[in-house]
């Protein structure tokens, strides 16, 4: 049996049933809105279920579901050593969205990463504190402000409405995930010039240890061998 | 598998030798302030120290070395001068990254180690000494350098005072370093300032931004440093020699840039106090940027003693630190040489012998 982990609500699920409807597998929830139960007709030994999409990496690595839909920001994030752990099956083309560093969009000496940085240190001169950068992806920020050797920075937890931190002065930049920068801009932050930390979509991921004949046999059904 | 129970043996062997060399034991709180504390470590070790959170005492976290917290003893009570031991356990997360390694490093190990507080000239000798006797059996690769030698190198560059000050910042982090270092050395190029419609937000005051802005502009009337600056820099920064050969390298360097000379002294100084010891010093290797890859709060003398395994990390390290007394010192201030031996590590080599 396999069991595939989907997005339990919202746009991420409806585009990842029309992503699997395309390829003759039609995912459906059984019962009410309110129900966390789904169907899957169209294969046979595969069960659907529902799932909050930040839950789905660890339900995989922990071998509770075999194949799962979610972010690969969330996978890497949340796993550590995650290319051991699931393999990437295939990209799905939708819920792009880029993890990037924003500051305050009124800073007018602060383009880049080397702005940054030199402000950082500023900062903390000035201020006896370390710059606060505001996220709730504490792995990928860090290692990427290490290997571009930015020092003088802490990372504060924000695990929702992380846009506003700045203007309550919790803290003075974020790094967040962001799609179409709408909420960046109306909250009066502005991406730094640089290549994103990581570009993200949707991803079917599946547990390494389920590769198989089984699993095989459904990645092929859905044309992805 | 080196059972625990065998690193702890090799612990209290060693902390005994330390207790011979005249270390008074020391036993240091596992669980430590973090806000306090936590600001004083380089980037490596802040991002792993495991933080927690206690109703009553705050922020805390699991040790994550000793220097700092038998530093903070001393100057709050200790006289001078004092040898202090100890054993015990850090702790330090290991994020492994995208994939897991074959053989993963420990988050929780065992650190024996000695500190010596002293005005002694002669005290990084016999700290060196120590340590060099305690592992002379396990064959490992010495490395000895001086953090002081580079800075002292920076401090004396014919820039102006924002452009030293940003780089003696930077010195630990090489690739920023080597971008500042190659960008003095060309025409400054003007910084435009984008108009912004944007409200005022945060705690970083406009103030802040204007003055930074006031800094640039100025930094856009920079003459660029002289080629040969960089070149000197780069041989000294490249020096690598058997500690025997190094000394007429260094006075060489001192020719071309006089400001090193004081630390030059000191370094063939100490030289000859490690060899007076008895120690070979064409067994030991000079890098002059050993210190770059050492904990952040080394600012003079720097070692380790590594063994040849692929991915271990040194088996023993240590170093100067007399900046770290004077901000814990709160204007006191004493200097300050110490080293750790990660006992683990000795019991697994001893165990392969």
């Amino acid at each position: 049996m396999i069991r595939l982990g989907v997005p339990s609500k919202g746009r991420l699920m409806e585009q990842t049933f029309d992503w699997f409807a395309d390829r003759g597998v039609t995912l459906s929830r059984s019962g009410s809105d309110r129900e966390y139960a789904g169907r899957v007709e169209g294969a046979d030994g595969v069960s659907l279920v529902l799932l909050s999409a930040g839950e789905i990496p660890r339900e995989l690595a922990a071998g509770r579901i075999e194949l799962g839909v979610t972010g690969t920001d969330l996978v890497r994030e949340k796993l550590a050593g995650w290319r051991d752990l699931v393999a990437e099956v295939a990209p799905m083309g939708f819920g792009h969205a880029d993890l990037i560093i924003a500051v305050p969009a009124c800073w007018r000496d602060c383009s880049d990463l080397d702005d940054l940085a030199a402000i950082a240190r500023d900062f903390r001169e000035e201020h006896g504190f370390r710059l606060r950068i505001a996220t709730k992806y504490h792995r990928l920020v860090r290692a990427w402000l290490s290997e571009h050797e930015v020092a003088d920075y802490q990372l504060v937890d924000s695990q929702g409405a992380t846009e506003g931190t700045v203007a309550n002065q919790t803290a003075e930049a974020i790094a967040d995930i962001t799609s179409s920068g709408a909420t960046l801009r109306a909250n009066n932050l502005r991406i730094l010039d640089e290549e994103p930390i990581l570009r993200s979509q949707a991803t079917l991921f599946a547990n390494r240890a389920a590769m198989g004949p089984t699993m095989n046999a459904f990645l092929t059904q859905l044309g992805l061998t | 598998m080196i059972p625990k129970r065998d690193k702890q043996n090799v612990g209290q062997r060693l902390l005994a030798a330390f207790r011979d060399a005249g270390g008074v034991e020391v036993a240091p709180d596992l669980l430590l302030p973090a806000e306090s504390l936590l600001d004083l470590y380089g980037e490596d070790i802040r991002a792993r120290a495991y933080v927690t959170a206690d109703p009553i005492r705050g922020e805390m976290m699991l040790r994550p070395d000793f220097t700092v917290p038998v530093v903070q003893a001393h100057m709050q009570n200790g006289a001078e001068p004092a040898r202090y031991c100890y054993l015990g356990e850090v702790f330090r997360k290991q994020d492994m990254g995208d994939t897991h390694p074959a053989n993963p490093r420990d988050s929780e190990y065992l650190q024996a180690g000695f500190e010596l507080f002293s005005r002694d000239p002669d005290a990084d000798a016999e700290l060196f000494a120590l340590f060099h006797d305690l592992l002379l059996p396990l064959g490992l690769t010495a490395q000895i350098g001086d953090m002081g030698l580079l800075l002292d190198a920076v401090a004396a560059l014919p820039l102006p005072d924002t452009r030293r000050d940003a780089l003696m910042h930077q010195i630990w982090r090489p690739g920023r370093f080597r971008r500042l270092l190659t960008s003095f050395g060309e025409p400054s190029i003007p910084r435009s300032f984008p108009e912004s419609d944007s409200p005022w937000a945060g705690l970083r005051s406009e103030d802040e931004m204007i003055r930074r802005m006031a800094r640039l502009k100025s930094d856009a009337a920079v003459a660029p440093l002289a080629p040969v600056w960089s070149e000197r820099l780069d041989r000294l920064f490249a020096l690598q020699a058997p500690a025997n050969e190094v000394a007429p390298m260094l006075y060489e360097l001192a020719q071309d840039m006089p400001a090193i000379a004081p630390a030059v002294d000191r370094i063939t100084a100490r030289l000859r106090a490690i060899a007076d010891r008895g120690i070979d010093l064409s067994g030991i290797t000079f890098d002059a940027s050993h210190g770059r890859t050492t904990l952040e709060y080394y600012d003079g003398f720097t070692f380790s003693f590594t063994a040849d395994r692929a991915g271990w990390p040194p088996v023993a390290s240590g170093g100067r630190y007399d900046a770290l007394t004077r901000v814990l010192g709160k204007g006191r201030e004493i200097p300050a040489v110490g080293g750790i031996i990660r006992p683990g590590l000795v019991a697994e080599l001893e165990g392969a012998a």
